[in-house]
């Protein structure tokens, strides 16, 4: 356990350093004029050309703005905006909404994933098998940026069963239908994968042998089963927050909820680069950090790799 | 059970023939085959579908419903939704294959690469990938494609094929990486080298032909999400822009007056909706044919 | 506790002087992409308590099915038991249904399989999958279960089994992980016991000891053993009788010496001059000609004709040749008997 512990820690710093480094040359690397860059098509005045020449460090070469850069992000200091608010502060105020929506949609996808996937696997070819793939079929086919609008507009404005906006301090009911349309981004492999797994554990030899045991059909596959399944799946869970946290994105926008997707659309509709590089270097962590926590709970899952 | 009951193959069928008369026979293929076919004489030719021009619009028909050739209505700055649509669906699957191709060479080369030659080269590789893996999808295209369509003229076509193209070859490259490996390992593989083919030789003669199926089938399933995530930088603004045609955009612009008028939110995520199922599907079909185990 | 053990103990219809374990006339079918394929056609035969029975056969021959089907974990679909009784103390376990049919298993009839390392699962430790018995079995508490767990792995001499209890089945070698695989199949007394190639896997030294051990083990409980294998050797050494399989019909069934001595099968012939010998170093080994049938296809007559040295033309004809008695407890199903013994 160890032994894996450290390796992964080892590759995270690593990727960590890559990844950063990936982001920081696509939106610093080769530009003619970075700061214009930065303050998108708007003119620029002198003052605001200094402050940012000076924030970025772009008077130094470009490995010495990204080491100013990495600094800035391990202190936590993320600069301001250019409407010259602390990123670090509207940060700080937007998470907990963020953060609220995303468990919410994490808990609905996986519940709905698990539980649908496992009798997947089980009736293999049955009717609710098949209804169940086409279900994922069109969830999968349908990018978030039709799903959210139109979700919006049948269930939140026509039907009027849920607000169709939800606030800052929004209750758990009016943040369900975003947190719903979230979770469809997510659900639909996950399910599929749950599927697949189940049925092939259920043909391995464990399996023969705990019906050999005399146990139950039902604790046969929640008990022997479920374990050996959810393992690809919670391993696909932090592959998904990718995915999430695009989806976060644009679900924010369209229900006009004041999270960090809010945030970093109205970043870039407003072409304010520091805001749009500080909230994308935090997320890309948030989003190794989680993957690092999902590596260990695999570990936790599966003692073959515990012990290697 | 250790003996399975069955007998012994004597007809050896190739893997492709196989595959292609489990497809002949699958419905859902022809209904995706069909669907894609509609699709890109949409993109081909516009005017077999709509003799109206997207860009004329006049502001007397803000919102006004169907009326004509204009079947869906109009939207806000009086345009034809339907031309509109119908003429959106170029710039849609232009972008989605050639990013779609563009990550294929990509993930190509580096999947070969890596696999072929092992040990350090792919080791160094791997990693590669990894920290690829580790921006997140979407905000790496969010600065990536915002930078490349800055300025003025820009209408962004080529910034996200290029965007996509760039941060999405990675899952090509890990599946032909492990069917190099795979294929490397082969009898026919060591027959050819022992007869004196060189590297080039073995891998683009023998090894890249064997392993390139499975590729195929992510590429095919990568084209549809590819098609999604440009109306999603679209919506965005970091993605098509100005006067482009754009599903993506449609919605965006047509959200805010959903309650007045849904016919221009709803058309064009139709199509959307449509044309990316029609990707998945036949993906779908082509993956069943090729690995029919888990069906 | 007691109660428990009491009804399970009762199963109704119980007949105290019927064979431990009778099967009768089995049927097994696969349904494939390539039609139904026969696994088991019409296999039979008995077992009493302390008595080893060795299956023998190659694979393919239907053996393992005809296990899974006494233990009532055929997988249906694809198979489906269209025909036959297996009847344990004279109660028909084919008629029995769903809890009733569970409960037999694991209490009454166990079994061993071949690869203990994928018949294990591999997420719980071995302590788990062994307490799980006495606690969904039995209801006892989870440390009770536990301790009963220790005493098991005790009684199949695996060493510290106090500290090894918490361990994964990957963390043992594969010895002792087929120790595991006992224990767990006596953990509830059961009165047959069911090893399906149990030491297949395994170091030739290995294979010694788990056979050594199995053996102790079903004299000190007078459990009856089945004994599923190809291997001629190890049948010597510890079978009483032997029921000779070949493509899912059991064609000759005997005291073990007698077999070995004469057999009264062609195919039984064959097998055990496919055996190498020591003594007979240097002479070209016998093997037999041909294919074992395709379970589709299997031919007319007496399904082995095709391989036969002595087939003639009532061999190709249906019906399949009856089971002769051809010594006292002997059977064979072999037109051609007399010769094949005589020679």
């Amino acid at each position: 356990m160890f032994r894996y512990v450290v390796r992964r820690l080892l590759q995270m710093i690593l990727t960590f350093f890559g990844a950063t480094f990936v982001v920081f040359a696509l939106m610093f690397a080769n530009q003619d004029d970075p700061v214009q860059a930065l303050a998108g098509e708007k003119p620029v005045s002198d003052s605001l050309r200094a402050q940012l020449t000076e924030r970025y460090h772009l008077d130094e070469g470009f490995l010495g703005q990204y080491w100013y850069y990495m600094q800035g992000l391990l202190t936590g200091d993320l600069g301001r905006s250019l409407t010259g608010r602390e990123i670090s502060t509207v940060l700080s105020e937007a998470w907990p909404v963020t953060l609220r929506l995303s468990l919410m949609a994490i808990v609905i996808a996986a519940v709905i994933a698990i539980v649908a996937g496992v009798y997947s696997g089980i009736r293999r070819g049955s009717l609710f098998d098949n209804g169940v793939l086409a279900v994922t079929l069109l969830l999968l086919a349908m990018p978030i940026v039709v799903l959210a609008p139109t979700a919006q507009l049948v269930f939140g404005m026509e039907l009027g069963w849920f607000p169709a906006t939800a606030s800052r301090n929004a209750s758990f009911y009016a943040m369900l239908l975003p947190a719903i349309v979230l979770a469809t981004t997510v659900v639909a492999t996950e399910l599929r994968v749950t599927r697949t797994s189940v049925v092939e554990n259920l043909r391995s030899d464990y399996v023969r042998t705990a019906r050999a045991k005399g146990l139950t059909p039902r604790r046969v596959t929640w008990v022997h089963v479920l374990r050996n399944s959810l393992i690809p799946v919670i391993t696909l869970i932090g592959v998904d927050l990718g995915t999430l946290m695009s989806g976060a994105l644009i679900t924010e926008e369209v229900f006009n909820i004041p999270g960090v997707g809010l945030k970093l659309a109205q970043g870039i509709r407003n072409e304010d680069g520091p805001m749009v590089v500080g909230f994308v270097s935090i997320l890309v962590i948030i989003f190794l950090f989680v993957n690092l926590l999902v590596d260990l709970l695999y570990a936790a899952l599966d003692p073959r790799i515990r012990y290697e | 059970m250790n003996e399975t009951p069955g007998s012994v193959v004597n007809v050896t069928r190739s893997l492709a023939g196989d595959a292609w008369s489990d497809l002949r026979r699958n419905k859902i293929f022809w209904g995706a085959a069909v669907l894609v076919v509609v699709v890109l004489t949409m993109a081909a030719v516009p005017s077999l579908f709509t003799s109206a021009d997207p860009a004329s619009c006049t502001l007397g028909n803000q919102h006004k419903g169907p009326s004509g050739g204009a079947i869906f209505g109009y939207d806000f700055q009086g345009c034809d939704v339907f031309a509109r649509t119908v003429h959106g669906t170029r710039n849609s699957i232009q972008v989605g294959i050639l990013s779609t191709l563009l990550a294929g060479i990509l993930g190509i080369a580096f999947g070969l690469t890596a696999g072929y030659f092992g040990g350090a080269v792919d080791a160094v590789l791997s990693r590669l990938t990894d920290i690829w893996l580790g921006v997140p999808f979407l905000l790496g295209a969010i600065v990536l494609s915002g930078r490349l369509s800055a300025g003025e003229k820009n209408d962004g076509v080529m910034a996200v094929t290029l965007t996509l193209g760039v941060l999405t070859w990675t899952s090509s490259a890990r599946v032909m990486r492990s069917s190099v490996i795979t294929a490397k390992s082969q009898d026919y593989v060591a027959a050819a080298r022992m007869l004196g083919a060189g590297p080039a030789r073995l891998m683009f003669r023998h090894i890249l032909p064997n392993s390139i199926a499975s590729v195929i089938v992510v590429l095919t399933l990568l084209l549809g999400a590819n098609i999604a995530t440009e109306a999603t930088l679209s919506y965005l603004g970091v993605g098509l822009k100005g006067g482009a045609l754009s599903w993506g955009l449609q919605i965006a612009d047509a959200q805010s007056y959903a309650r007045i008028a849904a016919a221009p939110l709803i058309w064009p995520s139709a199509f959307l909706a449509a044309t990316v199922l029609a990707f998945i599907m036949l993906g779908d079909a082509i993956r069943d044919a090729f690995d029919p185990k888990l069906r | 506790m007691t109660d428990i053990k009491a009804q399970i103990d009762v199963l109704p219809g119980t007949d105290p002087r019927a064979p431990l374990l009778q099967v009768n006339d089995l049927h097994v079918e696969f349904r494939t992409r390539d039609g139904v394929a026969k696994a088991v056609n019409g296999a039979s035969f008995w077992l009493n308590p302390g008595e080893t029975l060795a299956i023998l056969g190659e694979s393919g021959c239907g053996k393992s099915v005809t296990a899974s089907a006494i233990m009532g974990i055929l997988e249906t679909p694809p198979g489906r038991i269209t025909k036959g009784e297996i009847r344990y103390r004279g109660v028909d376990l084919l008629k029995l249904r769903g809890a009733e049919r569970r409960r037999v298993r694991a209490n009454k009839i166990a079994m061993i399989f071949q690869d203990a390392l994928s018949a294990l699962n591999p997420v719980y430790t071995v302590g788990f999958q062994l307490a799980e018995l006495f606690r969904v079995h039995r209801g006892m508490s989870r440390a009770d279960a536990k301790n009963r767990a220790v005493d098991l792995l005790d009684q199949v001499r695996i060493p510290a089994a106090r500290s090894r209890v918490d361990d994964y089945p990957h963390q043992f070698s594969g010895g002792m992980r087929q120790r595991v695989m006992i224990a767990m199949a006596l953990a509830l007394d059961p009165e047959v016991l069911i090893a399906d190639e149990p030491t297949t896997a395994l170091d030739v030294t290995v294979q010694a000891q788990i056979m050594g051990l199995l053996a102790e083990l079903q004299r000190q409980r007078n459990m009856g053993l089945i004994l599923i294998t190809h291997d001629m050797g190890v049948v010597a050494d510890v079978a009483d009788r032997i029921s000779v399989m070949y493509a899912g019909r059991v064609i000759e069934e005997a005291p073990v010496h007698d077999v070995y001595a004469r057999p009264g099968h062609p195919y039984t012939r064959a097998l055990l001059e496919s055996i190498p010998r020591l003594d007979l170093k240097g002479q070209q080994l016998n093997v037999i000609r041909g294919l074992p049938p395709a379970l589709t296809d299997i031919p007319q007559g007496c399904a082995f004709n095709p391989r036969c040295r002595y087939a003639k033309d009532p061999c190709r004809q249906d019906p399949p040749p009856p089971a002769y008695a051809i010594a006292p407890r002997r059977t064979a199903r072999c037109h051609f008997f007399r010769e094949v013994l005589g020679e």
